[in-house]
């Protein structure tokens, strides 16, 4: 446009090392569940296995949600607006689990 | 609050929308632990209606290389397209804070174009998962059972089927959707309307969208496939 001044033509550099920087985090924790995935043995740890995805994914989820959605430079209560209501969902997946395992029991062992 | 109204209705909608991909991943935890698990050792490891099945002896399938087991190796390339759209809408986003159209077109277009590319990854993959192995699984009858539907599963129980096609599904549907309001953002930019506004923040409110579909990936990616 021509009403505009020299000083607002100039481009601004970009800002995307923080970008960059989460790319390759998410990445190499992605690779190193590959890894985990191929080479541990998972008739003898399955369940440390489990533990070990279970936590690279809410480290993964961490940066996606705090960089990327930048909820991170967010204020407080915009924070614990989301933050606060899945910690309920943790609460479900772990009582929901457990019940499961008892359905199984009535339905697969108990009746036998 | 400090956020615009917009931008913190998406988040309020993007948190109802976690409730429920957490009552779908919730459900699929409940009837998985409610199923038997194989005995044996993982080496020995065969398709049964009566054992929730390993996930990565279903999906060990890549396209053009018929007959080699790659297991998970696809859904890591699909992985690795999501991550990447996630990175160009995040560009795109820095972009719009700078005002600068033309980055911002460029980092909307790749971005569709990752969308794209993860829903046709995803149809191969549904394609690959209904038509199932050559060989089939040979039920205690004599019959014989080729992919999954809604009611029969080669693979397993018919529910990890059920599960599969409503999980990702819905994902997909997400994506879909996703990429369709990526487009329309494309759409106005190019037009100007974001110029004329004076502000980029539509980008910013669609990001928050597609990184969440890229969110719900990651936890689909670990409890479908990896766990």
């Amino acid at each position: 446009m021509a009403h505009h001044s020299e000083q607002q033509e100039e481009k601004i550099p970009a800002q995307t090392k923080e970008i960059w920087k989460t790319f390759w985090i998410l990445l190499i924790i992605t690779a190193f569940e590959f890894v985990i995935a191929f080479l541990v043995d998972a008739d003898h740890y399955k369940w440390t296995k489990i533990g070990i995805f279970v936590i690279l994914t809410i480290v993964k989820a961490y940066y996606i949600v705090g960089i990327f959605m930048h909820l991170k430079h967010e204020v407080k209560s915009l924070i614990w607006t989301v933050v606060l209501p899945c910690i309920f969902v943790v609460w479900l997946v772990v009582a929901l689990i457990v019940e499961g395992g008892y359905i199984g029991f009535e339905r697969f062992i108990f009746s036998k | 609050m400090k956020v615009g109204y917009g931008k913190l209705m998406m988040w309020v909608f993007l948190l109802s929308d976690t409730f429920t991909f957490s009552a779908l991943l919730v459900s699929y935890g409940l009837v998985r632990f409610s199923f038997p698990t194989f005995d044996g050792l993982r080496k020995n490891f065969e398709f049964s209606n009566s054992w929730w099945p390993i996930p990565e002896a279903v999906f060990e399938a890549v396209p053009f290389l018929h007959g080699v087991q790659a297991p998970l190796v696809f859904v890591g390339i699909m992985t690795f397209i999501l991550i990447m759209s996630s990175v160009t809408m995040v560009l795109a986003v820095e972009a719009g804070h700078r005002r600068d159209k033309a980055d911002v077109e460029k980092y909307m277009l790749w971005t569709i174009l990752g969308g794209v590319a993860f829903l046709s990854s995803q149809a191969w993959e549904w394609a690959h998962f209904i038509h199932g192995t050559e060989d089939g699984l040979t039920l205690a009858n004599g019959a014989k059972v080729f992919g999954a539907n809604l009611v029969q599963n080669q693979y397993g129980p018919p529910a990890f089927a059920d599960f599969f096609f409503f999980i990702t599904g819905f994902h997909g549907t997400h994506v879909l959707s996703g990429v369709v309001l990526n487009v329309l953002i494309f759409y106005n930019t190019a037009n100007g309307v974001y110029e004329k506004r004076g502000h980029y923040e539509m980008v910013e409110k669609v990001g928050l969208y597609w990184h969440f579909v890229d969110l719900v990936w990651v936890f689909v990616f670990t409890f479908f496939y990896l766990v």
